[in-house]
């Protein structure tokens, strides 16, 4: 697959401090791929994120964004355009008094035509749900109507990524699901390349690829099936196995017969039931066989 | 010892204006002393309205709230009084510390309370040591800390002030996962060595599952659960309703069930169902 | 409590009123203000308040929510009927006393005055979105920006406060609940102790709002924002026929006014 975000050994430091964020960062993220990574507080996730739009540029190495340098100060709308970033607090990013004016900031930011503007707004909306809200005030919204009201003021931009960096980490599980929800319906629906950073595993389970960072350095690469089922490398960086991996991991080491990872509870449920079923249909041909022996 | 007993407690905000909105209905709800309990709900049920009646920062619209048969609105002296025995630690506390120095902002408590210095020194000291904040921190300003350290501070300076009953508003809210199981164990040693009632509102359904004796569940300004954790995750699919989460290990037992795969009733947590499912395959293969 | 305060003056609606174009209204408060500082007589005062009755009953903003915006300003406006009615020389209203009919007069006429400057751009903020309010502003400034006055910078400042308010004030709500959950008391004490009780509020307040400050910053870089060089607006200001007819009016009542006052009416 052809890539979109290239690091390629970047080191960072923030002025100042002497340990270094970035500690020799070399990754390639795919064109339309849904990219979550995990890692504690203080892993260096936020600045990752911060890299990939221009908001920070590296000491060392360098950030390509489909083929353009972030140093380049002379480009650096073109990369943000590129590139749209949600962040943590949904309060802090939103500039309006209005839902679609805040929505028609970054266009208006670029030099869009008004009209053009409209069109983009009103698709934006709908695009995320939150069509109806348009005229609202948002401090008046859900924390996850405002999440989706800054998702949709970044797919305003027509960018070819979205960052959402810990967007979830202060919402209750209903604004959870419906910000996560978004962020794959966009990857999946309209091809978007998505970068989730967050600390919820279970909103990992659906991405192509789950990246662990630690101490400033990546130290897992793979599909969320892999990972979720490494017991040692979870337990290393500090973070709990799925509950549908570790269930299968124990049965598994019980005895039954479980060929495959799921990490979804549907998945997980079938996989469990047909071994059960499995085993009882085995062990009734051996019944019927064995009166005879 | 502390007991909190709610009667009939309800509550409008901004009442006799067109934002007019009941918060609270009705709710009548006992809490006997050392008990464990967790308060489920989803944003907007009237959980943090409920909460806040308990240390009377609300004054209820109709009924009343007593702590050992004792109105805690009775005046402006037993409001007051009622904050040191019933502490409360409001969701992102971290937000609420203001003081040069660590020391400082944990002792503020402590301080309204008018006791001596000897008295505040030995709270402080204890209270940071539930809370896994290191002394060496004391002369340290609070706000040059990491989030962790700064929300175990804010807890440690509602603990100094010996609460009876302890009451956290989503106290591990934006913590990644080491720094929840951190604060849990804090609460869960603090409880244990004092005895103290702890009441927690999380929508953190396996950590509210391991803990928890008892789980309340709110739903518009009601009550509609009040159990042991057991009873209430086995109508895992009514929690599913209006929008909840339960816990994996129950949300699985469900799944299964719906498989064919005849499991017993109760099990939310990992342990259990485990157990469960390998003594189905036993029972099969006798 | 702090939630109770009704904030955003603005009150949505679809009138006339609501829809000229905030340069419009900017201009017609502007001449407003003017002509109301011309009024001597009755009679011109009589012009004025009919004239706000019949923008007030066109916007159809309730006399109640005008009456509201006036409370405040209530001492204030006693106050200066109070002075005016002492201290005006004049017909005493019974010999030996100081009060005099001018000074009556005077203070009604003052009273009047304050609370029809209040109405006037109130009734500008009640009809007026923040937003189209700062828009509005931006543009009618614009000239200026040849002088190097930072206008855009100025009302995007403007339209930022507004944005927050709502946010600080509910945040203002929660730390004081924290910090009375730990025994703070902003109710008793001397004037000094209550002043250092803010303490605990004002700190976590700055230091928050930093924080929003820094955070905000990042997210508007973010979202492409350089300035106001090359920006467009989704909701452009086009005058319409009926804000000419309405600044044509209002130049009429102006006129009129100062017609009035050469004749001393």
């Amino acid at each position: 697959m052809e890539p979109i975000i290239v690091f390629e050994n970047v080191h960072f430091s923030y002025p100042g401090d002497e340990k270094e964020s970035l500690h020799g960062i070399d990754l390639s993220i795919a064109r339309g791929s849904f990219v979550a990574v995990l890692g504690q507080n203080g892993s260096g996730k936020s600045t990752l994120a911060k890299h990939m739009n221009a908001i920070l540029v590296p000491d060392e190495g360098r950030v390509l964004v489909d083929g353009i340098d972030t140093a380049d100060e002379s480009r650096i709308l073109d990369v943000r355009r590129r590139v749209g970033m949600v962040f943590q607090n949904p309060d802090n990013q939103i500039v309006a008094n209005v839902v679609e004016d805040d929505v028609a900031f970054a266009p208006e930011n670029l030099g869009v035509e008004p009209k053009e503007i409209r069109h983009r707004v009103d698709s934006s909306l709908r695009l995320v749900g939150m069509y109806e809200h348009r005229m609202h005030a948002p401090h008046l919204l859900s924390g996850g109507q405002k999440q989706r009201v800054a998702i949709a003021g970044v797919i305003a931009m027509t960018p070819e990524i979205i960052v959402l960096d810990e967007p979830t980490a202060m919402l209750d599980p209903q604004g959870r699901r419906e910000v996560v929800d978004t962020a794959f319906a966009l990857c999946r629906g309209r091809g978007m390349t998505v970068v989730l950073i967050t600390h919820h595993m279970e909103e990992c389970i659906d991405a192509d690829r789950v990246l662990i960072l630690s101490k400033g350095r990546l130290t897992a690469d793979g599909r969320p099936e892999e990972i979720f089922a490494d017991k040692a490398l979870l337990e290393r960086e500090g973070l709990e196995q799925p509950e549908t991996a570790r269930l299968l991991r124990e049965l598994r080491e019980a005895g039954m017969r479980l060929p495959g990872e799921a990490l979804k509870i549907g998945d997980c449920a079938d996989q469990i039931a047909q071994a059960l079923q499995a085993e009882e249909r085995s062990r009734s041909s051996w019944q019927k066989s064995s009166p005879k022996s | 010892m502390a007991e909190i007993i709610t009667e009939k407690l309800s509550h409008v905000y901004s009442a006799g204006t067109p934002f007019e909105s009941t918060a609270l209905h009705d709710v009548s709800i006992s809490i006997p002393q050392g008990q464990f309990a967790a308060v489920i709900g989803h944003t907007g049920s009237g959980k943090s309205t409920f909460i806040q009646h308990l240390n009377a920062l609300l004054q209820p619209t109709e009924g009343r709230v007593l702590l050992d048969g004792q109105d805690i609105n009775n005046d402006k002296y037993t409001r007051r009084d009622v904050k040191w025995k019933v502490g409360l630690v409001f969701q992102y506390p971290e937000y609420q510390l203001f003081e040069e120095t660590v020391y400082k902002d944990i002792a503020f408590g402590p301080s309204n309370m008018k006791l001596s210095k000897e008295e505040i020194d030995e709270r402080v000291r204890e209270a940071a040591a539930f809370t896994g904040v290191s002394e060496e921190l004391f002369e340290r300003s609070p706000l040059e800390l990491s989030g962790g350290q700064k929300r175990r501070i804010a807890i440690a300076g509602v603990i100094a002030m010996r609460p009876e009953i302890l009451i956290l508003d989503e106290p591990t809210a934006g913590l990644d996962p080491a720094g929840c199981a951190q604060i849990f164990e804090n609460i869960r040693s603090y409880r244990e060595k004092s005895g103290a009632t702890v009441l927690i509102v999380s929508h953190s359904m396996d950590d509210v599952a391991r803990l928890a004796e008892r789980i309340i569940v709110f739903d518009r300004g009601t009550v509609v659960m009040d159990d042991t954790p057991a009873s209430v995750f086995s109508r895992a699919k009514e929690l599913m309703e209006i929008g909840l989460n339960v816990p994996k290990a129950a949300e699985l037992a469900v799944a299964l069930r719906d498989r064919g795969i005849g499991l017993p009733e109760g099990i939310f947590t990992h342990e259990r169902l485990l157990a469960a499912l390998l003594q189905l395959r036993e029972g099969r293969k006798c | 409590m702090l939630r109770d305060v009704t904030l955003g003056q603005y009150f949505p609606g679809n009138t006339v009123v609501h829809r000229l174009d905030p340069r419009t209204k900017i201009l017609l408060v502007v001449i407003y203000i003017i002509a109301l500082f011309q009024a001597q007589g009755w009679i011109s005062y009589g012009l004025v308040t009919l004239v706000t009755l019949v923008c007030m009953a066109l916007s159809k903003i309730k006399p109640s929510s005008m009456f509201k915006g006036v409370k405040p300003m209530l001492f204030i406006i006693v106050l200066t009927a109070l002075l005016n009615i002492f201290y005006t020389e004049g017909t005493p209203i019974r010999p030996g006393w100081i009060i005099t009919w001018e000074g009556i007069a005077r203070a009604v006429q003052m009273m009047l005055r304050i609370i029809l400057l209040i109405s006037g751009t109130f009734l500008l903020t009640y009809t007026t979105s923040p937003i189209a309010l700062t828009d509005g502003l931006e543009m009618l400034l614009s000239p200026l920006k040849k002088l190097k006055v930072p206008v855009h910078e100025m009302t995007m400042m403007m339209s930022m406060a507004l944005r927050f308010i709502p946010t600080l004030i509910a945040e203002t709500d929660k730390i004081m609940s924290a910090q009375k959950a730990r025994g703070a008391d902003f109710e008793t004490g001397s004037l000094i102790q209550r002043a250092k009780a803010l303490l605990p509020i004002l700190v976590p307040l700055f230091v928050s709002a930093f924080k929003r400050a820094d955070e905000l910053a990042v997210a508007m870089e973010s979202r492409c924002y350089h300035g106001g060089e090359g920006r467009t607006r989704m909701k452009q200001l086009i005058m319409q026929r009926r804000d000419t007819i309405a600044l044509v009016l209002g130049l009429l009542f102006l006129t009129a006014m100062i017609v009035l006052k050469r004749v001393g009416l």
